[in-house]
Formats: C-alpha cells, structure tokens, sequence
C-alpha cells in the first residue's frame, strides 16, 4: 500500500477560496452545457463498459446464438430453405438484438442510480438530463456491436443482401437510431422502478409482444386474421420491412419514415417523462 | 461584510411515520466549522441530503449564502461540495478516471482538469495508486478521493457527513488536519460525527441532535460545561441507594448527579476533582456501598444522558415511530 504523508492545502495553488458572496452564479444550464455534461457522462459509461465486458453478453453472444439458431430451426418450414430465409430473418433478429439490447439500458441505470456517486451528480451543478443522456448515448456502442454482428453472421452464413454496402449500412444505422429512441422508454421505467430485477421485468413484459408479436421472423399471413391486425400497426413490424427493404433493394421506402416517425414520438414522450422522474427523485 | 453559510429553520423530513428530521434549526457562520453530533439513526444524513439540495425538506427552510435550497438549487450546488456518509465516487472508474469526470463535469476542459487531477491526487496522496481501480482501496483511501472530488470547483461551503467513521486512528488524524488546512483557506465546513471528540476537537460551534431535533446548540466549551470538564462514575452495590448518594453529591459538589435508567449508576460532572475524595467519605460515612468507580472525560453518551435523559444509543431502529408526535406547528 502506499505510505500516507499528511496532506496540504486542498486548494489550487495560490490562494483562498472565493467567499460564495463573491462569486458568479449561474442560475441554470444553458444548452451548450447540456450537452457537454452528458458526452461527460457518456464517456463515463463507455469506461464502465470496457471495464465490465461481461455485461456485453447479451450483445455478443445472443445475435451469434439466435441468428444460428432461429435460421437452422426454422428455414426450411418458414421459406423452403436456410438462403431464403437470410433476408427474412437477418433484418428480423438485428431488430429484436437490438431493442432487446436497448431494454437492458433501463435496468443497468437503474443499479447504477443505486450507488452512491449518483449522490455526486446530484450535488454538482450539471444539467439534469446529463446522467440519464450520458448512459443512453453510452449505450449506442452495444447497439453497435449487436448490429455489426448480427451482420457479419448473416453474410457468413450466406446473406448476400441486394441492396449492397449502403443499404445495409443505413439498415444497421435506423436500427440503432429506433433502439436508442426506445431506450428512452426502459430509462422511464429505470429511473420509477423499484429495483433492478423489477425494472427488469417490466421491460421484457412490453418488450416481448412488441418483437414477437411482428413480422420479424415470421411473414404476417401465416397468423391468424385478429393477430395481423396488431402485427400490422405494431411499430417494430414497420421498422424490420424498412430494414429489409434498405437492405435487399436499397430503397427508403415510406416504411422507414413510418418508424422514424415512430421513435420521434416516442422519445418525444419518454425523454420528457423519464428525465422528470429522474429530477423529482433528486 | 460577514454572510451566514447556513440559515436553517424547522426543516422536517418524513419517511413514512417516521420524522428522521423534526424541526431543525441551523445557523452556520462564514468561515466556521460547524460540528453536528448525534448518535446513528439521528437524522444527521436527512438533513446534510436537504442542505445539499439532494432531498426536499417536507416543511420549514434553508439556504446557502442566502440561497434558498429548494427555489434556487442549481445556484446551491455551485456553492457547495458534498463527501457524503458512503463514499460517492464511482467504484468502477480509477482514482484519475473519477477526477477528470468530476473535473469534466464541473466545467474544466483538456489540460485545465489534467492538471487538477494531478494536483488533487497528490494532494491526497493518491498518486501512486491513481490508476488502480477503486475495488482494492481501503476505507481512507477512498474517504480521501471522495474529499477530493469535493474540492474541484474549491466551493466555499463543505459538507462532510461523518469524514472519520471507520478510519484508524492515523487516518483521523490526518483527515482533522485536511480539514483544518480547509478552513484555514476560507472554506466553510459542516461536518457530522458520532463523536464527541472529534466535535470539539474541530467545531467552532456544535448542535447535539438526538431523534431529528436540536437538543443542544454551543461552542465545545459551553457544552462540555454544561456535562462537566470530567466526570465521575459511580457504580452502587444497591439501586436504593440512589436517592441518598444525589443528595449527599447535591450537598458536597453543589451539582445534579444524573442517575442512569437502572438506577444503578450515577454520572457527577466533576469541575474540580479534589473535592471528589470529600464526596467519598461523605458515601462511606452514610452507608452507601459503591460497586465501583472512575473519572471519565465527558462521552457523547454523557453529553446525551444529561441532555436528553437518555442514553445515546443507536436510532435508527423505527420503532421511536410509534410515539411520533402529532403534526407540529413549524416555526418560521
Ligand atoms: N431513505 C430513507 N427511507 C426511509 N427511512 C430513512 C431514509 N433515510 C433515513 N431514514 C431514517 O431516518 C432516520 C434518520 O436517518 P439518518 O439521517 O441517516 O441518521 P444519521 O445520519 O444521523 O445516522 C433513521 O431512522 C433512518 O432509518
Ligand atoms: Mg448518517
């Protein structure tokens, strides 16, 4: 262990510390602080994550496992044979990667809200969105990470995507853009739930029917006519036709306004709510 | 031109049924360190957390500098910095990593908060083990790094909610001194503790909180005096005794003896001990039979004992709940 000497002045060299009489006082945040308090924050996060890489699993091992899986398992009854059935479910399971990936978010901030250095950031003069922001946009590089290999295990295993380079590549990007929009959903339930395990719970409890219950791995008219009706407005059916569509063809289709549109609302919903709950916590 | 740091009047905290702060009054001088003492389950965290803008007073009022802290929090927070109870640093992050996150957030860019890390680190003596993660650092250690990411923005007021709990004797002794040097630059600091001690050995003046009140407001001096420099304990072979061994020290010493609860114990506060030798032969020429006896420098047991009539033992047991008082007038 190291030796302890007494220490000095804790104060910057030169002087006393200004009486608070004396000092300049800002009264609130202003936008620009805003925002460099949460990329302050987010590189918090992205330590946290290279310090924790087990808490990667669900990003790394799951796209390899299901994509794997659900080809092998279903291809041949759902599209005749495994090549087929690639561009079908390829888009399928980067959407429900990544959205699952992103419902992760609310519980991690939740445990995270837990320990006492959030006690810090509530004390410190930041902009209050900046905890809840910081872990969000932290978070984009799991959303990275399931995508890239949610790819990389289609091609290998055969996709061969016509929409090219671009089209996957926006593919990949809109995903990422919905997850992180609904991650503002999860952070809501992080910051009013009670526990890790509850918030938890109730993710995977809106989580679920929003990806099963889409065309995400099976086409829509094989379900009965009361199920498409949901199948058919649920928001994640039109962001993986989107993904299909920028990825085999290319094109930008009405579909991906329709699911940017889609997160506009609702990150113009949950940010609100969620950074409110966080603030009347503080 | 003297400010006041702190003006607290009947700040109220409730959780459930529980009043963990029950009208507390509190008024910090400018360059002061101001010593709240109670035992655990007090309310000494309650009101650091609403002092600090960290938790909503349920009734009454406070300000920093002549801030309110609920109407004009952001300004609070440039002025204060916050060592809480359970250290606040993040455990995962190195001793350097927490630093510049805290420097980041405090507004100092690239170099400027290289440079600050470096500087608080080795002011700390932290330096040798910055880069390590907090995981492997003993208790004063991170009380250390947790004091430093305090210091940042150097705010002119201090919170430091019980900075000596835990820590060996070495290490008091020289969080003590870190604070002294603190004051000394202009900082004003709030500190609270279990003990009496380290109270009076820091405070200018002290507020005795006992069961989220206010039971006793002075200077180390004034509240040592009114407990007695020393005291002397006497134990007796027979509870009924009592009655007559106060009288016989009311007679020989001129003070009220405090009798603890089982009666089998007397607290004398002792101004001048050569007169104790008079107390004893009056004991023995009246019958009484002592079980055993000492001098003792006051405790924060004492202080409570002959404060509060009772003893200081820990609160944060709930059930004081059940006895909790009607919703009192807070007064303004
Ligand atoms: N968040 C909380 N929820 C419920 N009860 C609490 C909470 N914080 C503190 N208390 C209760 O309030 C009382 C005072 O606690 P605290 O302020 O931590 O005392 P101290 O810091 O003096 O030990 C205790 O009875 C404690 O159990
Ligand atoms: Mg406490």
């Amino acid at each position: 262990m190291t030796t302890l000497t007494t220490a000095s002045a804790p104060v910057a060299p030169g002087g006393r510390i200004v009486p608070g009489a004396e000092r300049t006082l800002r009264n609130r945040v202003t936008a620009g602080q805003a925002v460099s308090d949460s990329l302050a924050m987010a590189r918090r996060g992205l330590i946290k994550i290279r310090r924790t890489p087990e808490q990667l699993i669900d990003v790394t091992v799951q796209p390899i496992i299901f994509t794997l899986m659900f080809t092998y398992i279903f291809g041949g009854a759902i599209s005749g044979s495994i090549t087929a059935y690639l561009p079908v479910i390829i888009p399928g399971i980067l959407v429900q990667t990544v959205i699952t990936a992103s419902a992760v978010t609310g519980t991690q901030l939740r445990e995270d809200m837990d320990k006492g250095v959030f006690d810090r950031f509530k004390s410190l003069p930041i902009a209050r969105i900046a905890p809840l922001a910081g872990a969000l946009v932290a978070d984009l590089v799991r959303y990275l990470i399931a995508t890239t290999l949610t790819i990389v295990m289609g091609l290998v295993m055969g996709w061969r995507p016509g929409g090219g380079v671009g089209g996957v590549l926006l593919a990949g990007l809109l995903v990422i853009v919905c997850a992180w929009s609904l991650s503002w959903i999860f952070a809501f339930f992080g910051v009013i739930g009670r526990s890790a395990s509850s918030v938890q719970g109730i993710s995977f409890l809106v989580l679920f029917p929003l990806t099963f219950l889409s065309n995400a791995f099976v086409p829509v008219d094989t379900m009965p006519g009361w199920l498409q009706g949901f199948v058919n407005v649920n928001p994640v059916s039109h962001l993986v036709t989107a993904v299909r569509d920028l990825a085999s063809t290319g094109s930008v289709t009405g579909q991906v306004g329709i699911a940017l549109l889609s997160c506009a609302v609702v990150v113009a919903i949950f940010a609100p709510l969620a950074v409110r709950s966080y603030m009347k916590k503080a | 031109m003297t400010t006041t740091a702190i003006e607290a009047e009947g700040l109220v905290k409730t959780f459930g049924d529980n009043r963990a702060v029950d009208g507390v009054d509190l008024e910090v001088a400018t360059g002061t360190v101001y010593g709240v003492l109670g035992p655990n389950g007090a309310g000494k965290t309650t009101t650091i957390r609403m002092l600090a803008t960290l938790l909503r007073p349920d009734a009454g009022r406070a300000s920093v500098f002549g801030h309110d802290v609920s109407r004009e929090p952001f300004v609070v927070r440039q002025l204060i910095g916050v060592t809480g109870q359970y250290a606040s640093v993040d455990e995962t992050l190195s001793a350097t990593e927490n630093l510049l996150l805290f420097c980041r957030l405090n507004g100092l860019k690239g170099s400027a908060a290289t440079r600050r890390t470096r500087d608080l680190l080795e002011e700390f003596s932290l330096t040798d083990a910055a880069a390590r993660p907090l995981k492997n650092f003993s208790g004063g250690m991170r009380r250390r790094l947790d004091l430093a990411a305090s210091l940042i923005a150097q705010p002119p007021l201090l919170f430091l909610d019980e900075p000596t709990t835990g820590l060996d004797p070495r290490t008091r002794a020289q969080m003590w001194e870190t604070i002294r040097r603190l004051v000394a630059t202009g900082s004003t600091v709030l500190l609270t503790t279990q003990y009496l001690d380290e109270a009076d050995q820091l405070a200018d003046r002290i507020a005795v909180i006992d069961r989220g009140r206010v039971v006793a407001e002075g200077t180390g001096d004034e509240l040592k005096s009114s407990v007695g420099q020393q005291s002397l304990q006497l134990a007796l072979v027979r509870p009924d005794d009592a009655p007559a061994a106060q009288a016989a020290v009311l007679d020989v010493l001129g003070v009220a003896a405090t009798v603890s609860p089982e009666a089998r114990r007397l607290t004398v506060p002792v101004a001048d001990p050569a007169r104790v030798t008079d107390l004893l032969v009056r004991l023995r020429g009246g019958g009484v039979d002592l079980d055993g006896l000492s001098m003792d420098k006051p405790t924060l047991d004492e202080v409570f004992l002959t404060l509060t009539g009772h003893d200081a033992t820990d609160q944060s047991t709930t059930d004081r709940a059940a006895g909790s008082p009607e919703p009192e007038e807070i007064s303004a």
